[in-house]
């Protein structure tokens, strides 16, 4: 049987990904036609791709996957006209594909209303990653932003420019109060509120009459009366489905867009189906995932020769708009007459609950939660499963979950089995506690065995609950463990050297582990001894547990030689100090370069000149750079107000301070810094894992990024900082990684696994939300008093002094198996195999 | 009928027993060969075995960290973490990089004595 798809949308994905899992290989022939020109990608979290996500992270399937179920994709070529008599499709390139049935799932576009002028340029709609892309491109020289329309899309769109640096943002509805179909008019007040204090402007019953300007948007005319002046505006007042290929086909359509279809998700044509948003159901355009998604579950059920119908969805939502959570549920607006409602209003915090109770207090009909969001989960399904409310029906808002994970999981395992926990896969508790008993014990196994939590991700916390929960009535406890000879993870184990002030590695594998320890768990622990106590790393009992390269002070290179590198904090050198490192470059026949963290590094040492390398740096005033270790590297700068027409403040001698005061920190991974002395940003601080720029005020810091293989921009932690607050925060930041991360973890991973990100970070280091902030300024205190160059003590301690050398028992002698090729007036290592 | 080949093992002395670090290996020269020799302190065990890490040929082994895998004591190449048994030479990292040669230790007097076959 032969089935076409016209569009490429989440839908249509879903409709090939459901219909592939249920039929016999060969089964189906399946050809799709998609408009865009990449395949389909997830359109909820488009906001995320200025989060940092690329266009490949929010791909549902990549190409090899439809080679893989032998789907024939045709991307960028819509289908302009469907043959209902010869049962044929013709594409917008002249394929002509013929079909036994057709699938519709050619999705919506974005809803421009008729306002004049809206055809200059700076006017954007909001719904594919071109659209970002255009509008990435344009923000860039756009002071004033706004956006038509205040509901979910729009709100999103909101966000959409803040995240592109256009932060004066206004937003205009036309309706009196914000996401008018979701929530009320008191949560609106709240949800307006708490926008306007992060910094957009919002303008409710507001009716745009014009757009301005020649070539481009200059303004926007109201109809009171009122202008504002606008560079860009993005349109996004609602969506319009795409049926106009159904419409040319002759099938009926809506009044107002959208294909008729029946409970079948049938057209007229016994062998058409629409699904997603194209269609109208009983009147209805369903715009959001879940429901499309059941509809293709219904239409690839019955083309297996099942019997499912759509009757409608639950159109609860929840989300987090720029930082704020926003849900609704069941029936937000109960009328007085159907029952009652209980509010709870704290515009102190900027929370809003309202729910809606049956008249007999015992049942929940639906909701509202504005800035606490955490139980919707909750009570979405005990709004579904008609849960029995407790006497007290209040208490269900009134914190008696509390946010501790215990009651919250005693909510959870209250619901009955058949309970949907998952709306977006229909995947109900019963299946995933199921498939925890089977075995499939991370939130990364539920998903790929049950596909929950892979939509929208709202069910995510409740998956964990049920993981946890179902894992702990078995008497399991799963922890994220170091390796077979340490129960612990790398947090634990933190905590529990410093309790018992264990000093070598020895002495933690016998009071915390078993046997005899492995490359696996040695550098975390020497690295975790080095963090606390900030010891020589290469004292007795602790020199064979380090990684080879904090072994030998130095990182081993292709074909054994070692690499040099000595610290020039800041990237400031003087002249006397190059020609040094010249100098020994020459006498022990180094390559030179220089690194991206503005130091130089020397290639090719053998391991018997490592002593006599650094005795020679160090009487010329250097120290141990520490680019072996997992520890601070560089901290980068551009030159600064001392020098540079743009700069604000001294770059430079900030970032020596900042280099001499964490040089030689141990951590779970390597870190870099960079301060930047103006907004041009030529030290490059956002691509670090701490990174300082100056403001006209004083110092922004910025957290958890990372070059490397998966580049992230750091985030804004805090603003405007002196140069002590900055330390501080900087202070409570690192030490709070260090006891936290688990190994080989940089610090912006260390952020994408921690729960509430970056919001969470920011209470912990700067609203001090643990009460730990004394602490660990003063914990790093210690390991800053402590600091002693490592290298300088190696080469004054002989016992540590012999180890550096090749064979024991000829110590002159250099490994005769080193080999060098030359190359451009210098060295490098031969080739290996 | 069993063939039994004649081996005749020679013991040279490496080095003192405190030459090397307590858990850890330094490399001997042999020779042209260079062995890889681990004073595994901790399990009371001595092992050699070539230096030369078979996966990208390099003269490593002895730099390498030692510890164990269910009891079977191994070492991890600094370059690349391929890891070997220490008592059979077998490589574990589940690749097929090859496996390493290994030598009979002894320890007489605080002094290390390393066995090499001279097969003739």
């Amino acid at each position: 049987m032969k089935i076409v798809v016209i569009g490429n949308g989440m839908v249509g994905y879903k409709f090939c990904e459901k219909l592939t899992a249920k039929a016999q290989p060969g089964q189906f022939e399946i050809v799709v036609f998609g408009e865009e020109t990449r395949p389909a990608y997830d359109r909820v979290h488009l906001s995320e791709y200025f989060a940092g996500k690329t266009a490949d992270d929010l791909t549902m399937a990549g190409l090899d996957w439809y080679a893989e179920k032998n789907i024939r994709l045709y991307l960028g070529d819509p289908i302009s006209y469907i043959d209902r008599d010869n049962k044929t499709v013709r594409s917008h390139h002249g394929i002509n594909e013929s079909y036994d049935y057709l699938i519709l799932a050619t999705g919506s576009a974005a809803f421009v209303p008729p306002i004049p002028g809206v055809e200059k340029e700076g006017v954007f709609i909001y719904r594919t990653i071109e659209d970002l892309e255009l509008m990435t491109a344009y923000a860039k020289k756009a002071k004033v932003g706004a956006v038509i329309g205040g509901g979910l899309l729009g709100l999103e769109a909101a966000k959409a420019m803040i995240d592109l640096g256009v932060t004066n943002t206004h937003v205009i509805e036309f309706a009196p109060r914000l996401m008018p179909r979701q929530i009320d008019e008191a949560g609106s007040n709240i949800l307006k509120t708490k926008l306007e204090s992060l910094g957009l402007s919002i303008h409710t019953s507001k009716n745009t009459s014009e757009i301005l300007g020649d070539q481009f948007i200059t303004g926007m005319q109201f109809t009171d009366d009122t202008k504002l002046d606008v560079d860009m505006l993005v349109i996004s007042a609602g969506i319009k489905p795409r049926d106009e290929l159904a419409k040319l086909a002759g099938l009926e359509t809506g009044h107002r867009g959208g294909i008729v279809v029946n409970d079948k998700l049938g057209t007229a044509d016994p062998f058409i189906f629409a699904i997603g948003e194209c269609a109208l159901h009983n009147g209805m355009i369903y715009g959001l995932v879940a429901p499309g998604y059941e509809m293709a579950e219904v239409v690839a059920t019955n083309l297996m020769g099942g019997d499912k119908s759509f009757t409608g969805f639950d159109m609860s939502t929840k989300l987090k708009l720029i930082g704020v959570d926003v849900a609704s549920f069941g029936d937000p607006f109960v009328a007085a007459s159907e029952g009652k409602t209980i509010v709870l209003e704290d515009s102190m915090k900027g929370i809003y609950k309202r729910i809606n109770v049956s008249p007999d207090g015992k049942y929940l009909l639906g909701g509202i939660l504005i800035g606490d969001a955490e139980a919707y989960n909750m009570l979405l399904q005990t709004t579904k499963n008609k849960v029995v409310l407790p006497p007290n029906p209040e208490d269900v808002i009134l914190g008696a979950r509390g946010g501790s994970g215990n009651e919250g999981g005693a909510g959870v395992l209250s619901l009955p089995d058949d309970a949907l926990i998952c709306s977006c896969e229909s995947v109900s508790k019963g299946d995933i506690c199921g498939a925890v008993c089977d075995g499939n014990e991370t939130m990364d196994a539920i998903k790929k065995c049950t596909k929950a939590g892979t939509g929208c991700g709202g069910c995510v916390p409740m998956v964990k609950d049920l993981i946890t929960h179902t894992l702990k009535s078995q008497g399991k406890y799963v922890r994220n463990v170091i390796c077979e000879h340490f129960n612990y993870s790398r947090q634990e184990l933190y905590d529990l050297v410093k309790v018992h002030k264990l000093m070598t590695f020895d002495e933690v594998l016998d009071k915390l582990g078993t046997g005899d320890g492995c490359e696996l768990c040695k550098p975390p622990v020497a690295s975790i001894l080095a963090s606390l106590w900030n010891e020589m790393i290469l004292a007795k009992g602790n020199d064979t547990a380090q990684d080879s390269n904090d072994r030998f002070l130095a990182n081993i290179q292709k074909g054994g030689t070692y690499s040099v590198v000595p610290r020039i904090p800041g990237g400031e050198i003087t002249p006397e100090k190059l020609i040094v490192i010249g100098e020994v470059a020459k006498k022990y026949n180094l390559y030179t370069k220089i690194t991206g963290g503005q130091r130089i590094d020397l290639f090719g040492a053998h391991v018997n000149d490592l002593p006599a390398i650094w005795s020679e740096l160090i009487a010329a005033g250097f120290e141990s750079g520490h680019a072996y270790g997992k520890a601070l590297r560089t901290v980068k700068s551009c030159v600064g107000s001392t020098w540079c027409r743009f700069g604000l403040h001294d770059s430079v001698s900030f970032a020596i301070r900042i280099e001499e005061r964490y040089r030689g920190l141990r951590a779970p991974h390597k870190l870099k810094s960079a301060v930047s002395g103006c907004i041009r940003e030529c030290a490059e601080a956002q691509s670090k894992d701490f990174g300082i720029i100056a403001t006209e005020k004083g110092w922004n810091l910025y957290v958890c990024g990372n070059g490397g293989s998966k580049p992230q921009h750091a985030l804004l932690l805090a603003t405007d900082l002196d140069s002590e607050t900055c330390i501080k925060y900087i202070d409570r930041f690192l030490m709070f990684y260090i006891k936290t991360a688990d190994p080989l973890t940089r610090t912006a991973t260390w952020l994408n696994k921690m729960e509430g990100g970056i919001d969470y970070l920011r209470n912990v280091v700067v609203n001090d939300s643990l009460g730990i902030g004394e602490q660990l300024e003063a914990e790093m205190q210690t390991l800053v008093d402590n600091y002693k160059c490592e290298w300088k003590e190696a080469v004054e301690n002989p016992e540590i002094r012999k180890r550096f050398t090749h064979f024991v028992n000829a110590p002159e002698a250099k490994d005769p198996s080193i080999q060098f090729e030359p190359m451009r007036e210098q060295k490098k290592a031969k080739e290996w195999k | 009928m069993f063939m039994i080949q004649e081996k005749v093992i020679t013991w040279f002395l490496a080095c003192r027993t405190t030459d090397v670090p307590q858990n850890g290996g330094v490399c001997v020269k042999y020779q042209d060969e260079q062995i890889a020799l681990f004073n595994f302190s901790r399990r009371g065990e001595w092992y050699a075995t070539q230096n030369l890490c078979p996966h990208r040929m390099q003269m490593a082994l002895s730099r390498g960290m030692i510890g164990t895998q269910n009891d079977e004591p191994k070492v991890a190449c600094p370059f690349h973490k391929k890891t070997f048994s220490l008592a059979s030479g077998k490589c574990l990292s589940g690749d097929d990089c090859g496996d390493i040669k290994t030598y009979p230790v002894k320890i007489e007097n605080d002094l290390v004595y390393i066995g090499v076959e001279d097969n003739e």
